[in-house]
């Protein structure tokens, strides 16, 4: 079966106090050559059926991602190949 | 006049902001999520608290529960309506309110009395106040930065539709120290801080947030008065 992955990221203007206080954390771990971490979410949907884009586009614009600050991408997403990697 | 007010699941304060309607002299209803019925009330107040679980992000949920979908048509139609903390958030998800509220800058929750000056009363929801008054208000949030375009900003401002700023310090970062917005309008109104915690001496800091639930019953007042003059029965 196919899922839909949804990937949404803040807009780049947008600041992003969580993925700044995980970059100041870095160099605790010896981690000194990271200059910017961004924390965003990924959605995955199942349809009953075929995975429908269009849908799954517009259940990400309407409720999965805030269009004022955030934005979003879609691809499906086979399990069998997903496997694989 | 009759103020409703809304529960969601999560909510949290919705007993206090009912406590505060009445103690201004309002007929209080209890609005339930799953009802879409406003059962006749001429204003709405969208409790704080943590709708959902803020599952997702905070009040997008909430957003398109059944109740939400009647408040919207009828904000539209120039009910007041008056968003609290997460109703703030509810109300810039359902895009009633431009702009987003995000977690604050510190990452940590803030809670204290945070003093606010009043810039525009204009609104249904502070016209009571005198401009540039400064309150006291108690805010508890943890994701109360409000954030918009510089276009969205410079907007808001040259409309006079920034309703209150922080002062003495800006407690979650938001944008231009906005601690409450309104509509067009002026009918609908988003504020990150609680008036409904400072309507009695024995809880609040002051009775300063009283003057959100008197103005909107003075608003009611003129409105029907005006219908009145006009031949309408209200």
């Amino acid at each position: 079966m196919a899922r839909v992955v949804v990937d949404v990221m803040l807009k780049p203007e947008i600041l992003d106090p969580q993925g700044q206080a995980v970059a100041n954390a870095l160099p605790r771990l010896g981690v000194n050559d990271v200059s910017s971490v961004r924390i965003g979410r990924r959605i995955e949907i199942e349809f009953v059926g075929e995975p429908d884009l269009d849908r799954a586009r517009e259940i990400a614009d309407k409720l999965l991602a805030n269009p004022v600050i955030e934005d979003f991408a879609i691809h499906v997403v086979d399990d069998a190949a997903a496997e694989v990697v | 006049m009759r103020i409703g007010v809304v529960t969601f699941p999560g909510s949290l304060d919705d007993g206090d902001a009912a406590r505060a309607a009445r103690i201004a002299g309002a007929d209080v209803v209890r609005l339930w999520h799953g009802d879409p019925d406003l059962h006749g009330v001429d204003a709405v107040v969208l409790p704080g608290g943590f709708s959902y679980g803020d599952a997702l992000r905070c009040g997008a949920i909430a957003r398109f529960a059944p109740v939400m979908e009647t408040i919207i048509d009828a904000a539209r139609g120039g009910l007041p309506v008056l968003g609290i903390c997460n109703g703030f958030q509810i109300l810039c998800e359902a895009h009633l309110l431009p702009g987003a509220l995000t977690r604050n800058q510190h990452l940590h929750f803030r809670n204290r009395d945070q003093f606010l000056r009043v810039e525009s009363t204009g609104t249904a929801w502070t016209n009571s106040f005198t401009a540039g008054q400064e309150i006291l208000i108690p805010v508890k949030n943890g994701e109360g930065c409000y954030v918009a375009d510089e276009r969205t900003l410079d907007q808001l401002e040259a409309e006079g539709r920034v309703v209150a700023r922080y002062i003495r310090g800006n407690p979650n970062g938001s944008q231009r120290d906005i601690a409450a917005i309104t509509n067009e309008a002026g009918n609908v109104v988003g504020i990150m801080p609680h008036p409904e915690h400072a309507v009695e001496a024995l809880t609040g800091p002051s009775l300063d947030g009283l003057g959100f639930f008197t103005s909107v019953l003075r608003a009611l007042a003129g409105a029907s008065a005006g219908a009145n003059a006009g031949g309408h029965q209200s």
